[in-house]
């Protein structure tokens, strides 16, 4: 189950389900060897020698990027209700009911 | 065999702010529907978040209020999950490195349920950032989506398992909700979903070091659905380990209209969240002088100002805690009783009569139209001497309240001036032993409770403005000599 990038296993099902994709067979089987090969190829990332270098998530070495807390008008409603699939009497965004809870 | 519960509290409260976390749109209550969305709340491809500065001001203010570490390196997450309340497939929170962790806050007095409470600590493990979700109303087989609370700033403010009791839970709620008032943090109001609260309790055999298996409750809409939603879990967490039953992890719903939990889902279920970190947004840093900066701006915090009423003014505990559940209140008080010589008569005033007052016309105490300088003269008056306490209450204080006019000038103008004169007192001793022939003869019979009346009288034929100390020697001298 889940990722295993130290040895390159992956579960193509297990990560389909989490991002609510349908898979047959043979796509899981499909998807299943191509991550493996990318994670493979990433796990050259192991190679390096990186004793005495700093984790770090961004290239840049910056810091507090903030903005100030100032209102801007927002969009209008009807192009942004417009961008969704469907639409409850163009006022509210309309998706299948998910009940929490009661998802697989 | 004896068991206790072991409960903690996760909070989320949304951050006072004027805009969203991540964008520009404003951060407000009660819009239209969608009309306070933009590329960034919406997720829409190419887009990019930025950090609102004020909102992590807050979050940093709420770490120091609660007596929190404030982490000298911060940075953003990712938690990914599919649900239509947001739009972006994840949430951006704070993983590993919360702006806030480790803070306790106090808890103790009077329970909810009336029981008094132990003095105690609760901790606080960590305050972390996260924007808020939208708002979904389900219709059947489809559900409306409301975006404009999605991206507003949301703290989330995770409790050690430290409580014990449903009012333990209530009071940890309750003094949570007044420090982040305080600073003006949030505005905590449940009713708009600006604080909600999930419960996580379990039950072990009293003097066991384990944790049971834990359980936890969502779904509470007040501070009173956690309480009663303890008061039902409590038991039936004992009862099932009484029977022999393993009990599951799991997440249950709490239905307020029924009184009961109900199962959500199991643990088997879980999320499994695949946090990483967020690569559109750089870490935060503070320097200690940032959070010194910080730190000054915070207004005391509700329970050191409590303590410190009871000490500088001389008040009771009880009487502490009530005038600091706001701060208004605290304010007022304060500016009333400093300078006073009688801080404890004026906190008897504003609890029993101005509280009183405000209550029933629907005032808060910005609102209120007795001036706290005011309210000091009026003790004053009463305490020196000037008027009577029966005066005050019938007669200045009322006047006080319609006209907002200081007491000393109601008093002048209506002549309301504690009678001292002996001689001046001695009339109404006489008409009121001439008009309350019974009283006096039940005196004279023994029953020493009637003279009470009998100084009543006196009061009465004054109009309140005798000074009973002065008429219950006058009236006894009459009653013996005659
Ligand atoms: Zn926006």
């Amino acid at each position: 189950m889940g990722t295993n990038a130290g040895t390159g296993h992956i579960d193509a099902r297990y990560v389909a389900d989490l991002a609510r994709i349908e898979l047959t067979d043979a796509e899981a089987a499909r998807y299943n060897a191509q991550l493996n090969a990318i994670l493979t190829y990433v796990e050259q990332l192991q190679e390096p020698d990186v004793t005495g270098i700093e984790p770090t998530a961004h290239a840049m070495p910056l810091a507090n990027v903030l903005r100030e807390d100032a209102a801007r008008p927002s969009l209008d409603r009807a192009p942004v209700i417009k961008n969704a699939p469907a639409d409850v009497d163009g006022i509210y965004v309309k998706v299948p009911a998910v009940i929490e809870g009661e998802e697989s | 065999m004896q068991y206790e519960a072991v409960i903690g509290l996760e909070v989320h409260c949304q951050v006072k702010t004027q805009s969203k976390m991540f964008c520009g749109c404003a951060n407000r209550f009660g819009a239209e529907p969608n009309t306070l969305t933009c590329p960034v709340c919406l997720g829409y491809p190419g887009s990019l978040p930025v950090a609102n500065a004020e909102a992590v001001r807050k979050i940093v203010a709420a770490g120091l209020m609660c007596g929190c570490t404030i982490s000298k390196f911060s940075k953003f997450d990712r938690k990914n999950y599919f649900y239509p309340d947001m739009p972006k497939n994840y949430q951006i929170t704070q993983f590993d490195l919360p702006f806030c962790l480790g803070g306790q806050i106090p808890v103790g007095g009077k329970g909810f349920s009336g029981q008094p409470l132990p003095e105690k600590k609760i901790g606080i493990t960590r305050i972390h950032m996260e924007e808020d979700v939208a708002k979904l109303t389900h219709l059947g087989k489809a559900s409306a989506v409301d975006y404009n609370r999605a991206g507003v700033p949301l703290m989330e403010i995770v409790s050690e398992p430290d409580m014990r009791t449903p009012d333990e839970a209530y009071a940890y709620l309750t003094a949570l909700k007044q420090v982040l008032e305080y600073a003006g943090i949030s505005e905590c109001d449940m009713e708009k979903g600006q604080m909600r609260c999930d419960v996580n309790v379990s039950v072990r055999p009293l003097g066991r070091a384990e944790f049971g298996t834990k359980i936890e409750i969502k779904n509470l809409n007040s501070f009173r659905s956690v309480h009663r939603s303890l008061c039902h879990e409590i038991p039936r967490q004992i009862e099932a380990v009484e029977a022999g039953e393993k009990l599951r992890q799991e997440t249950r719903r709490w239905d307020d209209a029924l009184g009961v939990t109900i199962v959500m889902r199991v643990k088997e279920h879980a999320h499994d969240y695949r946090y990483f970190p967020e690569p559109d947004l750089m870490p935060v840093t503070h320097t200690d002088e940032q959070i010194e900066k910080i730190r000054a701006t915070l207004p005391e915090v509700p329970f050191v100002r409590r303590d410190r009423f009871v000490t500088e003014y001389g008040i009771t505990p009880y009487d502490a805690h009530v005038l600091t559940l706001e701060k208004p209140l605290a304010d007022y008080y304060e500016a009333a009783a400093r300078g006073s010589a009688n801080p404890k008569q004026v906190a008897n005033w504003i609890i029993t009569e101005l509280l009183r007052v405000l209550g029933e016309r629907g005032l808060t105490i910005r609102e209120c139209p007795v001036t706290p300088a005011h309210m000091a003269e009026l003790a004053g008056l009463v305490g020196g001497g000037t008027i009577t306490g029966s005066v005050a209450k019938s007669t200045v204080f009322p006047a006080m309240l319609e006209s907002g006019r200081a007491p000393s000038e109601i008093v002048k103008e209506k002549g309301l001036e504690q009678v001292n004169d002996d001689s001046a007192i001695e009339g109404f001793v006489t008409q009121a032993i001439a008009a309350n022939p019974k009283a006096v003869e039940e005196y004279r019979a023994g029953k020493a409770a009637s003279i009470q009346f009998l100084v009543g009288q006196v009061m009465k034929l004054s109009r309140g403005k005798a000074n009973p100390q002065a008429a219950l020697p006058l009236l006894k001298k009459q009653l013996d000599a005659g």
